[in-house]
């Protein structure tokens, strides 16, 4: 059984250490800090820990502030109520003056769990990524949150990154290398590709076993970097495999599906099937049923996989 | 203090013909705060138009951007970029957007023009301030009408629990939003009293077109030992072009060609 760790867990942790490496890195939460994890650095670095209370409109605003005079704010608060709530000041006080703030948000998704619909963001990769000067990371377990916050720390401007609460395998080892615009090739294959983010990772590579049972060859990506995207990789699968299948846990509408079929309909456009959560809000209840009522499992995978290669 | 006098007429003149030009933008909100404006930039500011990212220099942060004409204005006067520029607003290309653009023009410290954000960036500047133990001070000017956003008031919360004493915020208290009245509209009064129990260090300019008042009320608010400051400037909203003067009307059209030329007579007498 492999290590399991949330990426919430991981980013927490990691802070401390990119702290410690950058004196200029600073942290904002909106009394979760608990919750996000962020009271890790707090705990460590007191002094560059700011609580800004139950205020997200704020927190997005004095980041960008905090990032006019040099620091390099990560501001957190769950996925729903920074992308959501403070949408609009995410927009235009850090990506329209493309200030460098770092935008960490947990409890992304429905396996927020028993919280309910009302606390499960289903459309944030959305609207993140419809902004320009926006850079979304996504990551698929606690390895990739480090190096993508490595890859956030690097960037001048502003970085979303999309992170859970649930434990999560780990997948990928130290000698990790994470790119902004690469997908990670997790397993050759040639008769669909299977694309990938987030915690529905574990699960595509879980479908490929499957398929294999049932003699189809299945190429799994792992797209960590949803924008930009890796538009060569996806191309390269449309011609060599000839069918896609997309999975997020995410709304089908505007997420790594929709991001996916961009790029196809730009280039080589081949059978697409996304899985998601169906423009539909989440409810409560215990994480692994939730994910198959929403049909995020490697069972829905594998089948939308036979229904894409049939559609070849 | 004739020069600062010459220095607003000159900056109301240039307001009027850049809004003019442009057949579009917020005169009377722009007429409103020019003293306030000149007074920080051409008295109590350290700002250097040689080196517009000086990076002790004091902060200015237009939170109610539409003003953009008085601030654009301000910093040609000053000589942040030649004068000429100013007949560019509004237009296709240019760095003088309808709202201030901190990465195309020299002098601006933040893009603002969403309102209730600049309060809440200044907010963020001033405790980078404190963090690096700065002594420059944040700058910000506030509408009355802008302070119906719940934005406002997250950002007052926080600027006290803080102690964040180099923020000076103004308040240009012109009475008039682009619907109407602010106390029909959504009366944001008592503003003094709401400041107050935010937390703020309160200072009330009865004119907020006289420089002598104004300063005063900049010098104090400098010696604020913990506490933010706000400057609550009783002001008329199109000052000075008698037409515009109180008028909601006024608050984001253009001027043709005669009202322009009846105002730069007004503003030349």
């Amino acid at each position: 059984m492999a290590e399991k760790k949330s990426t919430r867990q991981a980013y927490g942790e990691y802070l401390v250490k990119l702290g410690e490496k950058n004196q200029n890195l600073v942290v904002l939460d909106a009394d979760l800090s608990g919750a996000t994890k962020t009271n890790i650095f707090k705990n460590a670095c007191p002094e560059r820990h700011f609580n800004v209370g139950i205020a997200e409109a704020n927190l997005m605003g004095m980041a960008a502030g905090l990032a006019t005079a040099g620091k390099v704010p990560f501001a957190s608060t769950f996925a729903i109520f920074g992308a959501g709530r403070a949408y609009e000041i995410i927009r235009n006080s850090i990506c329209y003056p493309k200030l460098n703030v770092k935008i960490a948000l947990t409890h992304s998704g429905i396996s927020v769990g028993e919280d309910g619909g009302s606390h499960q963001s289903i459309e944030d990769i959305a609207l993140m990524r419809v902004i320009p000067n926006m850079t979304v990371l996504s990551p698929a377990d606690a390895i990739e949150t480090e190096k993508m916050m490595d890859v956030a720390m690097a960037i001048d401007g502003p970085v979303y990154i999309r992170l859970g609460r649930s434990d999560v395998p780990v997948l990928f080892d130290e000698d990790y290398q994470f790119e902004v615009g690469k997908a990670g090739l997790l397993k050759s294959g040639d008769d669909v590709t299977l694309i990938a983010t987030g915690l529905m990772v574990g699960p595509a590579l879980e479908a490929a076993e499957l398929l294999k049972a049932d003699g189809i060859s299945a190429r799994v990506l792992n797209m960590g970097s949803i924008k930009p995207i890796d538009t060569n990789a996806i191309t390269e699968a449309a011609i060599n495999t000839g069918a896609i299948v997309t999975a997020e846990e995410h709304s089908i509408i505007g997420g790594l599906g929709s991001a996916v079929a961009e790029v196809l309909c730009d280039g080589v456009p081949v059978p697409l099937e996304r899985v998601g959560v169906k423009d539909l809000f989440g409810q409560s209840g215990k994480v692994a049923p939730l994910m198959e009522k929403y049909g995020l499992t490697a069972n829905d995978i594998v089948t939308a996989a036979k229904k894409a290669i049939a559609r070849k | 203090m004739a020069f600062l006098e010459e220095t607003v007429r000159g900056i109301r003149k240039d307001i009027v013909k850049m809004i003019g030009k442009a057949a579009s933008g917020h005169p009377g909100g722009s007429l409103s705060s020019a003293e306030i404006l000149t007074l920080l930039y051409f008295e109590q500011m350290n700002v250097d138009e040689k080196n517009p990212r000086k990076e002790d220099r004091d902060r200015f942060v237009l939170s109610k951007g539409h003003a953009a004409p008085v601030l654009y204005a301000t910093l040609a006067a000053k000589g942040f970029f030649p004068k000429a520029e100013l007949e560019n607003l509004r237009q296709l290309g240019s760095m003088l957007q309808g709202h201030p653009d901190m990465n195309k023009v020299p002098g601006v410290d933040m893009s603002t023009g969403s309102l209730g954000q600049g309060i809440s960036v200044a907010a963020g500047m001033a405790l980078a301030g404190k963090m690096d133990n700065k002594s420059h001070k944040i700058y910000a000017l506030l509408g009355d009408g802008e302070l119906q956003e719940g934005l406002v008031w997250e950002a007052a919360m926080a600027a006290s629990h803080y102690q964040l004493n180099n923020l000076i915020a103004f308040v240009d208290n012109n009475n008039l939003q682009i619907d109407g009245a602010i106390c029909e509209v959504m009366s944001p009064f008592p503003i003094d009293a709401k400041f107050e129990a935010f937390g703020w260090n309160v200072i009330t300019v009865e004119d907020g077109h006289d420089f002598d008042e104004l300063r005063t009320a900049v010098e104090a608010a400098k010696k604020s030992e913990d506490k933010p400051t706000v400057i609550i400037c009783k002001t008329v909203k199109g000052k000075c072009v008698s037409f515009m003067e109180n008028n909601a009307g006024w608050h984001g059209k253009g001027p043709n060609a005669e009202e322009v030329k009846q105002a730069l007579a007004e503003l030349e007498a």
